[in-house]
């Protein structure tokens, strides 16, 4: 889950805020997944008056969320989404933490079982960057976005935006909306052209086929 | 004098009573026709009283839960760490309610007081109370300090149940329930324990069915039992291990059956303080409101639909190594919470203390719960 090194989802949390703001109604209901210390709930709550819950595992980030004033339970994503019930959100956000998921694709499923719609952001490990760096070193990438070694980052998880579209495929899961962000957390026609190689953050707004809630 | 005394104690503290002459009904179908409550409270009521918070003691605790009462008392009050001036319940910013429940035995009324009918002891004949009845009472008491709502309800193990039952029978008169270490229903095996509690207490030949005040004893060894048992079940295996392993207090073994486990001296000391200063009918009988506790079983219906008429916001507690109220327990008052969408805030406090955690100042708790009253003193 998110530590407080992993400037990831710190860099990234500002950019993709925008965007996920855009895809949320005024007043929704939201499960934000792994909200650290709450301010993307916070910020919906302010911008958007959602309610809702965070879920963060961390020890560290209970009693920000808590002083933030967002709610926040503090459960393991890993163990599913069994405490909560069927369509009991309108959106569920997973925010830069696919990634560090031991089941992402089961999570996903319990995404579209306990909301309508998911929304999920991930550093795309199919960015040129990365794939220079593996190419000319012939080692696990360590970057800006990925600031981990291969034995003690968070991410065991990493897919490239290919990978991550071929999943849907595979489990249903219909893709409403894609969205990329270059290394400048900005947007454009080279990212419209070439998304897996130019998108260092990517981001998915998904849903489940109609009446047909995944278990 | 106290051991120590911290620099952040609430002093010297007096006990009130507040005498209710209005009939209460009880659940079981009795009727009180007048009944006492004693309380204590701490910190100043403001001016719109809008600060008041009430603590709900658990199955032994009383409504000494800060301070002392006399120098010469060796201990505080059974909350004392967290309740004073700049402590996480802030006796400068909040004005603190505990009162002993109806059925206890430090001078509410209950089965050692005298029943006005008869000018008798209750003893046995006093009628099984609820939490429901307990909140009931406490609201008799709110109204006698004019207090229309608490700014929160706080407690924990059966304390916590009372906050959650404040949420659900007086929706209108609390803004926040902090339930730590409970659970919306007691377990089967949860019921084993106080059944061998209650069993090692009824089956004493001092107990005389109850009226052993007439014979000028007590059910002791039942009730030590009793203590001694409920002391197992409050500590973990990892605490117990830490705290006294297998260590012998004379360094050897005696081949007899004196004290010589490090363990049994605790359990013994443990049952030997509770013999002086709790009655055995109390005990009894308090067991009894926490195995009744069953809100979806007394309403016949789903614990979110209990949790429908709730309003207030809520801070969930609950700690890893608690095997009697498990985070598994503290789940389920979740789930039923944000069923209703309801605010709610959960924390699992890694802790190696099993249930007496709630007791104890464990720095991730401690935080939770600051944040959360800082939060609650922001918006006076």
């Amino acid at each position: 889950m998110n530590t407080p090194t992993d400037t990831a989802t710190t860099l990234a949390l500002r950019s993709d805020l925008q965007i996920i703001a855009e895809w949320i109604q005024p007043g929704n209901h939201i499960l934000d997944l792994g909200c650290g210390d709450g301010s993307l709930m916070g910020y919906l709550a302010r911008t958007k008056s959602v309610t809702g819950y965070g879920i963060e595992i961390e020890d560290h980030y209970i009693p920000q969320c808590i002083r933030n004033g967002v709610n926040v339970l503090q459960m393991d994503l890993d163990r599913g989404l069994t405490e909560f019930s069927d369509n009991s959100f309108d959106q569920v956000i997973l925010s830069m933490a696919l990634q560090t998921m031991h089941y992402p694709h089961l999570l996903m499923k319990e995404m579209l079982r306990v909301g309508r719609e998911g929304i999920i952001t991930f550093p795309n490990f199919g960015h040129w960057k990365v794939r220079w760096y593996l190419a000319g070193r012939g080692r696990m990438p360590v970057s800006e976005a990925l600031p981990n070694y291969w034995y003690n980052t968070p991410n065991i998880h990493l897919c490239t935006l290919q990978d991550f579209e071929e999943l849907c495929r595979q489990h249903n899961f219909q893709i409403q909306e894609r969205r990329t962000l270059n290394h400048h957390h900005e947007t454009g026609l080279g990212l419209r052209l070439l998304p897996n190689l130019l998108g260092e953050i990517v981001l998915y707004r998904f849903t489940r086929l109609p009446d047909n809630i995944p278990r | 004098m106290p051991e120590k005394i911290d620099n952040n104690s609430v002093g010297l503290v007096t006990p009130e009573k507040f005498h209710c002459s209005e009939p209460i009904s009880l659940s079981c179908g009795e009727v009180l026709p007048e009944f006492d409550i004693v309380y204590e409270c701490y910190g100043t009521l403001n001016s719109n009283k809008s600060n008041a918070l009430l603590i709900c003691h658990a199955l032994s605790g009383d409504h000494h839960v800060a301070g002392y009462h006399t120098w010469e008392d060796e201990k505080p009050g059974w909350w004392d760490r967290f309740i004073g001036p700049g402590k996480v319940f802030d006796t400068d910013r909040f004005f603190i309610v505990c009162c002993n429940n109806l059925g206890g035995c430090s001078g509410s009324t209950g089965p050692t007081t005298t029943n006005p009918i008869n000018g008798n002891r209750y003893g046995p004949d006093f009628p099984l109370v609820t939490v429901s009845d307990w909140v009931e009472s406490q609201a008799r008491l709110a109204d006698h300090l004019g207090i229309e709502a608490w700014l929160a309800v706080v407690g924990g193990s059966l304390g916590g149940m009372q906050a959650m039952q404040w949420s659900v029978d007086q929706p209108d008169r609390i803004k926040n329930a902090i339930v730590i270490a409970a659970a919306p229903k007691l377990t089967a095996q949860n019921i084993a324990f106080n059944e061998v509690a209650r069993q090692a207490i009824l089956t004493d030949p001092n107990f005389f069915e109850g009226r052993y005040y007439e014979h000028s004893v007590q059910p002791d060894r039942g009730l030590r039992l009793a203590r001694m048992l409920g002391h197992i079940t409050y500590l973990s295996d990892d605490s117990m291990a830490k705290k006294f392993g297998r260590d012998l207090r004379q360094g050897k073994i005696n081949f007899d059956y004196g004290v010589e486990f490090e363990i049994e001296r605790y359990l013994r000391y443990q049952g030997d303080q509770f013999v002086g200063r709790f009655d055995a009918n109390s005990y009894l009988l308090i067991t009894k409101v926490l195995d009744y506790y069953d809100p979806e079983g007394t309403e016949k219906c789903s614990l979110a639909e209990v949790f429908s008429r709730a309003k207030c916001d809520f801070l969930v507690v609950s700690f890893s190594t608690d095997w009697r109220f498990s985070p598994a327990r503290s789940k389920k008052i979740i789930k039923a919470l944000h069923d209703n969408g309801l605010n709610v805030s959960y924390g699992e406090v890694k802790s190696s203390q099993g249930h007496d955690s709630f007791l104890m100042t464990i720095p991730q708790y401690i935080e939770i719960i600051r944040s959360y009253m800082d939060k609650l003193a922001a918006s006076l």
